[in-house]
């Protein structure tokens, strides 16, 4: 058998990653995680989650981070920070290419999760200035002021919601004439006195000189266009794969979403994928913790029969 | 460098062991503050933070870079060897 630094190394540590380094160092795996910035992915960003099992009262994003984090290390996985830069892939060996150096596998879980889209409307000017993809990073910091979200699934409604015990108004601005987001947040959304839903009506730009001023909105069934006055502008139009180290190593849908069949197997033997990174009809914690249980599963099998 | 933060926020406690590791590092060469925008309001408007975590890097009283949003080390580490 070829020799290599892991048995497993596994790229990324949102839910999906922590969850396949639990199962592997308990299977008493060598295995590495690799994460480039810290571990807890985007529920770090998450404010609340109730749609997680075992918390009726509802946790942190950051206090499940921490306590999935803390169980994988005490399980014996040993965490690393770098940048995955590419990978050289073969049924026998798997090289992961890092900025200093290159690291071998038998095996690669690819969980290294998605970001938010951006619309094009000056989020690099504007960005930490007044434009945001954070309510719980920033929200506080509109205190009584005018804000501006865009977006009409979960992650917008809810944190829609979440912007008004800061906000004196938050207008939410959606392309459609329905919501997507489940029909307990858009109770939640209808019911709340300081939500006013902009139907059919996108954002075009930005205005503003140091920071946001106003965000323009043209309603696409009548093409009327008008500027809001606001002072942030938060954004939460779906979200794109981080998968910039692919390289078209392993085959993606269009969007660039990992295929995988159901044991989690890539386009090539022993290359796993958990998470939002997958092609999946549903991004949640719970879904990615599943995915990542049968990626590392698969992926100790796979190893055993090498 | 000013690190401002707060105690709600995940991504600012998240980045925090990586700040801590930096100044452990490079603690001899450069300053590392932290502000509590809760605590301290005025300071975070006068330098237009409206996100966090923001780090603001100053040299001679003047803003000399700022990061914001979770950071890798990598980067954390160019930004401050570019600031020196």
């Amino acid at each position: 058998m070829t020799k290599t630094d892991y048995d497993l190394i596994i790229i990324g540590a949102g839910p999906a990653g922590l969850t396949a380094g639990v199962y592997a160092a308990r299977a008493r795996m060598n295995v590495l995680l690799l994460e480039k910035a810290v571990p807890g992915g985007q529920i770090l960003v998450t404010d609340w989650i109730e749609n997680y099992p075992g918390f009726p009262e509802g946790i942190s994003g950051f206090d499940l981070a921490e306590k999935m984090k803390t169980q994988a290390e005490e399980m014996g996985l040993k965490i690393e920070t770098a940048e995955v830069h590419s990978l050289n892939l073969s049924e026998k060996l798997k090289e992961v290419v890092l900025k200093d150096k290159n690291i071998t596998a038998k095996s690669i879980i690819i969980a290294s999760g998605a970001s938010p889209r951006k619309l094009g409307i000056g989020e690099d000017k504007f960005m930490g200035k007044g434009i945001s993809f954070c309510a719980t990073c920033d929200a506080p910091f509109f205190r009584d002021k005018t804000v501006v979200a865009i977006g009409g699934g979960d992650t917008a409604v809810q944190e829609a919601i979440f912007l008004t015990k800061f906000a004196k108004k938050v207008y939410l601005v959606h392309r459609r004439d329905e919501l997507r987001a489940t029909k307990i947040l858009q109770e939640r959304a209808f019911e709340n006195q300081k939500i006013e839903i902009l139907w059919d009506s996108v954002a075009t730009g930005v205005e503003g000189f140091f920071g946001v001023e106003g965000v323009k909105i043209k309603n696409v069934k009548t093409n009327e266009e008008r500027t809001i006055k606001a002072d942030g502008c938060f954004i939460w139009v779906g979200i794109l794969p981080n998968t910039s180290f692919l390289n078209n190593a392993v085959k993606t849908d269009a969007f660039g979403f990992i295929l995988a069949d159901e044991k989690m197997q890539t386009s090539v033997p022993g290359v796993y994928v958990a998470g939002d990174v997958r092609d999946t009809p549903l991004r949640q914690i719970s879904t990615a913790v599943g995915d990542a249980a049968i990626a590392a599963v698969s992926a100790e099998h796979f190893i055993e029969n090498l | 460098m000013v690190d401002f933060w707060a105690p709600w926020c995940g991504p600012c406690k998240a980045i925090a062991p990586t700040v801590d590791a930096l100044e452990k590092e490079y603690g001899d060469k450069m300053t590392f503050a932290k502000v509590n925008v809760d605590e301290n309001p005025i300071s975070p408007s006068k330098y237009g933070v409206q996100a966090i975590p923001t780090l603001i890097f100053f040299k001679n009283g003047e803003i000399a870079d700022q990061i914001t949003g979770m950071v890798a080390k990598e980067k954390l580490e160019e930004t401050i060897k570019g600031v020196l």
